[in-house]
């Protein structure tokens, strides 16, 4: 055998991931295995705990996407105790998400994929970052840093926490929105609308031109995918059914509480992370990036492929262009990043719409609910694909047996089969320098886990 | 000759990176004095060489250390060891890193208990073998930073503030110490308290508190008054940041839980709050799952396998 090759830690990514590419004796690449390194155990310590309580303990599954868990647990404790969700809570719920999508997108694309496209693939990791970036282009960076602020201090302001948040609660919300901070938040969100359509005709004139060879290659595999749709079919990232394409377009639509017949999860002895797949394709699960079995994608891409159409103007108009130029289902790795520029149009929009409507400020947002034994599926869609809790509570409101589905782990199927495509393409005669590992991590970046 | 900062994240949820970012334009104003040799979340600097050649992990020597996340497994502590090795001074950042942080609830199980149940939920397919191959070892629990390495500072909070953050790199630029107080959560807290509350027993946050929306969190009545539990008087404060805003959850009207972990590095927020409660006269009893109140803090040994729930 030839020379391993570790790249670790994987960087410029959510999480804790790296890649042995094993080359064989002629330089070429025998394998390339992604190690999900990161198991912490959510799903047992949460039993015997308050039902009510794990709402805000899940939040540390991940920093940057915690009110996706804290609104996908709340709703799965709402199940549990069969309550019901006073309005204007619901509505407050849902700001909440779209918010967190925005600032999201502002930090995937700008602090953690951009450097690549900015700064180049083959510049010095010194310089390939949001550092470089501020000293490349300082107008550019301060734009980025000020609006994620923006975004990010508009959420704790009203909501308290931002990073790991406290204030949906089983019934609603836990405090109501004043009407002066409802005019606020509108300011702030057409700052933030206004950033994200420059970002996007930004990206399209500036950015992804440049990098089209690299769109159409890099880490190209073909597979299924996964999103929410509402009951008309349209994009939503807080409710509706969940939606499984088959790569030939074709789809299943379901309800969440019934996830168990339509997907399931198998386990490599190399990675922690267990890898979701197609259950009810009834063909199995294989990696083989030839001949893939069972796997589908999630995350933004993914969402887009799914949704028959947006329901906001601007994003919709993106949307269209963009089936245009890609058709549908798109399958091309690196479109991620497009396909997140058109959700930030589409999160800001979202988000104004829910804004307007001033019935959001209704005083009433949390119903009392009791705690009692019951079972309960919650989901939403978190940046990074379809996040589903899964709880049964025993008579006193505990958590007797909890399941989690979370966004990336959808998806580790597909980056671990990235991987391996862009290594084996890239990487020929024992030739690997700085340049060609980056690319095979940006193939990672595209979903990012 | 800017200060060189070395950052790794270890069992976190990169919640406390993300504090760091969210410094925003006092980042941008501190960049010029910071130069950042090691720092996962944003830049490509490798553990084994930029070409993945190199046998050992190899970190940039820095003055500053900034290390979140507890200790899970093997390559955390290997990681912890050479930032020690290679940082003048070691921050703990994140309650994870000062006091297990969620994490840590985890040291309530075995690794059996936990591997077997997360093997063989309904989803996963029956008969799973645990994994073995490539992936770093687990230890045998959920460590805080200090029971392994020594730690310089302790920067609690999950995820800490991030005004907390700038005053702590600050200092250390001036070449100073972080002066961080040892307040509790309650002696930042505006609430209305009037001493000892009618309550005997403790309520589930199943149901809101009475507050009046339109007027400020000083004309509420304290949470804990109310029959909530809050861990307001037995956590530390720093959640506000450094405008005297209210604490973050109280802003929320969302009782506290705890974490900053401790006021004291070697407090504990359980046997602090039963004291609390008994000698106020309330049936302790009546909290539906008390190893909760070690939510954050259950390394160090204050939970362990025998401590599950409650009675
Ligand atoms: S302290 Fe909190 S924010 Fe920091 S890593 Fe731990 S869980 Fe995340
Ligand atoms: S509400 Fe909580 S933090 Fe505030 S004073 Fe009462 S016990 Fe302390
Ligand atoms: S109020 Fe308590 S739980 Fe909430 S952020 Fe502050 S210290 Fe943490």
């Amino acid at each position: 055998m030839g020379k391993t090759i570790h790249i670790s830690p994987l960087s410029r990514i959510e999480g804790h991931a790296n890649i042995d590419i094993q080359l064989d004796d002629n330089g070429e690449v025998a394998s390339a295995t992604t190690h999900f390194n990161s198991i912490r155990g959510f799903e047992k310590y949460v039993q015997g705990k308050p039902a009510e309580e794990v709402t805000r303990i899940v939040t540390r599954i991940c920093g940057i996407c915690p009110w996706h868990h804290h609104l996908s647990s709340t709703k799965a404790v709402d199940a549990c105790f069969g309550a019901n969700v006073a309005p204007a809570g619901h509505m407050l719920r849902e700001c909440m998400q779209n918010m967190a999508h925005i600032n999201d997108k502002i930090l995937h694309f700008y602090f953690l994929a951009a450097p690549d496209f900015i700064m180049g693939p083959d510049a010095d990791y010194k310089v390939r970052n949001v550092i470089g970036i501020a000293q490349a282009a300082p107008e550019l960076a301060k734009k980025v840093i000020k609006m994620r602020q923006l975004g990010q201090m508009m959420m704790e302001k009203f909501a308290g926490k931002v990073i790991h948040p406290i204030a949906a609660v089983p019934g609603g919300f836990s405090k109501p929105m004043s009407d002066s901070q409802r005019k606020e938040l509108i300011e702030s969100t057409k700052t933030l609308l206004d950033f994200a359509t420059f970002s996007m005709a930004h990206a399209k004139e500036n950015i992804f031109p440049a990098y089209m060879d690299d769109v159409t290659t890099l880490g190209s595999i073909t597979t299924g995918f996964i999103g929410t749709v509402d009951y008309h079919g349209a994009l939503n990232f807080y409710d509706g059914n969940i939606r499984l394409m088959m790569i030939d377009g074709s789809f299943q639509d379901f309800n969440d509480a019934d996830y168990l017949d339509y997907i399931a999860e198998h386990v490599e002895p190399t990675s922690y992370g267990k890898f979701p797949y197609a259950k009810s394709w009834n063909q199995g699960f294989s990696m083989d990036i030839d001949n893939p079995k069972g796997v589908y994608r999630s995350n933004c891409l993914a969402r887009l492929n799914t949704c028959d159409h947006i329901s906001t103007p601007l994003a919709q108009a993106e949307l269209e262009a963009f089936r245009e130029q890609f058709g549908r289902p798109a399958q091309h790795t690196l479109l991620y990043h497009w396909a997140r520029l058109i959700e930030l149009v589409y999160a800001c929009e979202k988000t104004l719409e829910l804004l307007m409507d001033t019935a959001i400020c209704g005083k009433e947002t949390r119903f009392e609910v009791s705690p009692k034994a019951g079972r309960g599926v919650g989901h939403v869609e978190a940046p990074r694909g379809t996040l589903i809790h899964d709880y049964t509570t025993d008579e006193n409101g505990l958590i007797e047996k909890a399941n989690m589905i979370v966004g990336t782990t959808h998806n580790l199927a597909p980056i671990s089969m990235s991987v391996e495509q862009s290594a084996k393409m890239l990487i020929k005669d024992g030739h690997v320098d700085e340049t060609i590992l980056n690319k095979v991590e940006m193939s990672v970046r595209a979903y990012d886990p | 000759m800017p200060v060189k900062v070395a950052n790794e994240w270890l069992n976190s949820c990169s919640g406390c990176e993300i504090a760091i970012l969210n410094l925003g334009e006092t980042l941008l104003d501190l960049l010029p004095q910071i130069e950042f040799v090691h720092i996962p979340v944003l830049m490509d600097h490798k553990h084994y060489g930029q070409l993945g050649e190199k046998r050992e992990i190899d970190i940039p020597k820095a003055t500053v250390g900034l290390l979140s996340g507890g200790l899970r497994n093997e390559e955390h502590l290997e990681v912890a060891h050479e930032m020690r090795k290679k940082c003048d001074i070691l921050i703990a950042l994140g309650t994870c890193a000062t006091h297990g942080g969620i994490p840590a609830l985890i040291n309530s199980f075995t690794n059996d208990e936990f591997l077997e149940y997360y093997y063989s939920t309904d989803s996963t397919e029956p008969g799973a073998k645990i994994p073995d191959q490539g992936i770093s070892p687990l230890l045998d629990r959920c460590y805080a930073l200090d029971e392994k390495i020594d730690v310089d500072i302790y920067l609690p909070g999950c995820p800490p503030h991030p005004d907390q953050i700038a005053t702590a790199i600050l200092a250390l630029l001036n070449g100073e110490t972080p002066d961080l107080p040892f307040k509790s959560v309650c002696d930042t807290c505006p609430a209305i308290r009037k001493g000892k509350g009618n309550i005997t027993t403790i309520k589930r946050f199943t149901e809101n508190p009475e507050y009046d929306p339109d007027k400020g969190i000083d004309e509420m009545r304290c949470l804990l008054e109310q029959g909530y539990l809050c861990a307001g008087p037995v956590t530390r404060a720093g959640c506000a940041g450094n405008d005297g805003d209210a604490p973050r959850c109280i802003s929320a009207r969302v009782p506290c839980r705890g974490c900053y972990g401790p006021v004291r590095q070697d407090g504990n927020q359980l046997l602090d709050m039963l004291n609390a409660l008994a000698s106020n006269g309330i049936d302790i009893t009546s909290i539906p799952d008390r190893s909760s109140l070690l939510r954050f803090s259950g390394a160090h040994n204050r939970l362990v396998p025998s401590i599950k729930g409650d009675k």
